[in-house]
């Protein structure tokens, strides 16, 4: 395997990987606050439609992305209701919420623009184009380095960096800000930041809130910088994976860039290489496939240390009487 | 009152015995739903060209789950539905045994296969891999890097046929073309992820294709997006995509989907059935599609030479080896 392809397999791997970095973190947001959230698949599904859907009638990517976010917190916002306002079942609301994204996105696209459940072609300023970085087809002729930085780090659109500048920002905001501390803790004792005189619903919400925006991103990511359109179910099980993403990097945000990488590029070999022959034995595409899920029940039964869910997860807060 | 109580009963009367006699047909789309811009939407397509000129109506239901499959297929019946037509290989099991239960229906089913055929059932396949041929060899002679690529969907049989045609075609042209082929996955969900069917084209572009089949259902979409985006040339499948990029698609593989719908609608409860029926170059089931959008992109040598091979596919000088014969293909590894 020469550098060229390296970099190929590599450069892959950072486009499959960002939307479910982007989902990954926005269940990190929810569930260390004690908010469990089957939906990232609905909410990307919803951001995806929306985003693609406004960024064709406006022409302006900028708007559809504003659009998608919107359409993704506004589910968020009835999870949150379902589950903490009302008290309901956070896995059940979640369920919900991903066939309601999966039959209203599509009946929405055909009603609007009548193609069978899929929004037009975007073209132009409809989409995210590729930022080539500072320099890059300067430093392109140095060495090792050079087509590093000009093939793998240029040439994303803006998305992507997002993302990635989003893993230090989830840390030090959870890890290094008051908020972020109350965030936490209410994941796992709600009671007692209730007793200190902070609102364990309305941080519940900031924390629903910020997973909507979060998947609003990866969302339009799908539909606006990868593709140019929606498609119906095109985001094909990328929540489910990163919630495994989520387990497998024992929720945090560093861990969880790495679990990230690790499952895009697992995807990108898959996609590069139909079978791996690796001399005594041939390894089929369906084993890389299933590999992340394997990785996550490997991690839950506890071989690898252990994943300990923030403990007041699942658990809607009744304040004593 | 009475009058009007007595008005609605003739008319309920008049409709169930105008159901009675005069049976609609019924179409049952595939898990890749009605408007796949590909396969389920030349059957949708045939349907409706079925409605314009004959005046008549039917009914159609796109299906969400597998297990909705064997309820559509008894619903029908039970309305009375006649013929009911049916996409796609998976629901064919089904309907075998839906169709001995209703033994006065007639069923037909596009792409399936079984090893009894019930008396009541017709079974319509497509000889994609002679059309597959033909896309193959406009491939090869477009192709200046001497690389090109195919993209199936869920790894089937099926879309292993296609995929082995195209390869034929392909080494008929030019015997050291070197051909990569990728298979999206082996779920149903490989037909409408075209963020992987982006990724695999882009993969095949690093590798060096400059002409890429898609055989995918909804994934071929994103195939075709990022061949235009990056400037090489696609090929679509099943119905004619030329227009989804103009001046970028080559050519469409044709399955004549909407005219095996057509006709079976058409012929109604006079349907021949209890058999397969097979259609192929020869029936014009299958070919490839010119049209505007890719008029520049054909050469008449390459005109030339397709229609050649068609001729010889025809008459039977030619033979392209089929993947089903013995589930292995002389011109590809997958």
């Amino acid at each position: 395997m020469d550098l060229d392809t390296i970099i190929q397999v590599l450069d892959s791997t950072i486009r499959l990987s960002t939307p479910l970095l982007l989902a990954c973190l926005a269940g990190l947001f929810s569930e260390r606050a004690g908010i469990f959230d089957i939906g990232l698949e609905g909410k990307m599904l919803f951001s995806a439609f929306f985003s693609a859907a406004i960024a064709f009638t406006t022409g302006s990517v900028w708007l559809g992305l504003l659009a998608g976010m919107v359409a993704s917190i506004a589910l968020s916002a009835i999870h949150g209701l379902a589950s903490i306002t009302f008290r309901g079942n956070q896995l059940i609301s979640g369920v919900a919420l991903n066939f309601l994204a999966s039959g209203l996105t599509v009946l929405v696209a055909q009603d609007w623009f009548r193609q069978g459940g899929r929004t037009p072609t975007l073209e132009g300023g409809a989409r995210f184009e590729a930022i080539t970085l500072p320099f890059a087809e300067s430093l392109r002729g140095v060495p090792v380095l050079g087509p590093i930085y000009a093939d793998l780090i240029s040439g994303h659109s803006i998305l992507v960096y997002v993302a990635f500048a989003m893993v230090p920002l989830t840390w030090w905001v959870l890890f290094r800000t008051r908020f972020g501390l109350r965030l936490r803790a209410v994941g796992e004792a709600p009671e007692a930041v209730d007793t200190a005189g902070v609102s364990v619903v309305g941080l519940r919400f900031a924390a629903v809130a910020i997973c909507g925006a979060l998947c609003g991103l990866a969302g339009a990511y799908l539909a606006t910088g990868l593709q140019a359109g929606f498609v119906k179910e095109m985001t094909a099980g990328r929540g489910y994976i990163a919630l495994a993403a989520l387990i497998f990097a024992k929720w945090r945000p560093w861990y969880a860039l790495v679990a990230c990488l690790l499952f895009g590029l697992l995807q990108a070999i898959a996609l590069r290489y139909q079978n791996i022959d690796l001399g005594a034995f041939v390894v089929p595409v369906q084993f890389m496939d299933a590999l992340p899920y394997i990785l996550t029940v490997v991690i839950l039964a506890g071989f690898v240390g252990k994943a300990i869910p923030p403990r007041a997860g699942g658990e809607p807060y009744v304040k004593e009487r | 009152m009475t009058f009007f109580t007595k008005t609605l009963g003739t008319v309920a009367a008049l409709a169930l015995t105008a159901g009675a006699v005069l049976a609609d047909p019924a179409l049952i789309y595939d898990l890749g739903g009605k408007f796949d811009k590909s396969f389920n939407e030349a059957a949708f397509n045939g349907a409706e060209r079925f409605a314009s000129e004959t005046g008549g109506t039917y009914k159609d239901i796109e299906i969400q789950s597998e297990a909705q499959r064997e309820q559509a297929l008894r619903r029908f019946a039970e309305a009375g539905f006649n013929p009911i037509v049916t996409t796609g290989f998976a629901i064919a099991n089904i309907m075998g045994e839906v169709a001995k239960d209703y033994p006065e229906t007639k069923f037909v089913n596009v792409d399936g296969w079984l090893p009894e055929v019930p008396p009541n059932v017709l079974l319509i396949n497509f000889q994609e891999h002679q059309g597959s041929y033909l896309v193959g060899m406009m491939a090869a002679m477009a192709s200046k890097s001497g690389t090109i690529g195919f993209i199936g969907g869920m790894d089937i049989p099926l879309i292993r046929h296609f995929g082995c045609g195209y390869a034929q075609g392909a080494k008929a042209v030019n015997p050291d073309v070197k051909i990569i082929a990728n298979m999206t996955g082996t779920t149903p969900t490989a037909w409408n992820d075209p963020v992987k069917g982006s990724e695999l084209a882009k993969s095949q572009i690093s590798q060096g294709a400059d002409v890429i089949y898609a055989a995918a259902g909804g994934t071929g979409v994103g195939v075709l997006q990022t061949a235009a985006d990056e400037n090489i040339l696609s090929i679509g499948v099943d119905s004619n995509q030329n227009h989804l990029h103009p001046g970028k698609v080559l050519t469409s593989m044709l399955k004549r989907v909407d005219v095996a719908v057509f006709e079976a609608m058409s012929a109604g409860a006079d349907l021949e059935t209890g058999k397969f029926m097979t259609l192929g170059l020869a029936e014009d089931g299958v070919g490839y599609a010119m049209d505007d959008n890719n008029a520049p992109l054909v050469s008449e040598e390459m005109k030339t030479a397709v229609d050649a091979a068609r001729q010889q596919i025809i008459d039977g000088s030619l033979n392209v080896v089929s993947y089903y014969e013995n589930d292995s293909c002389p011109a590809l590894q997958f």
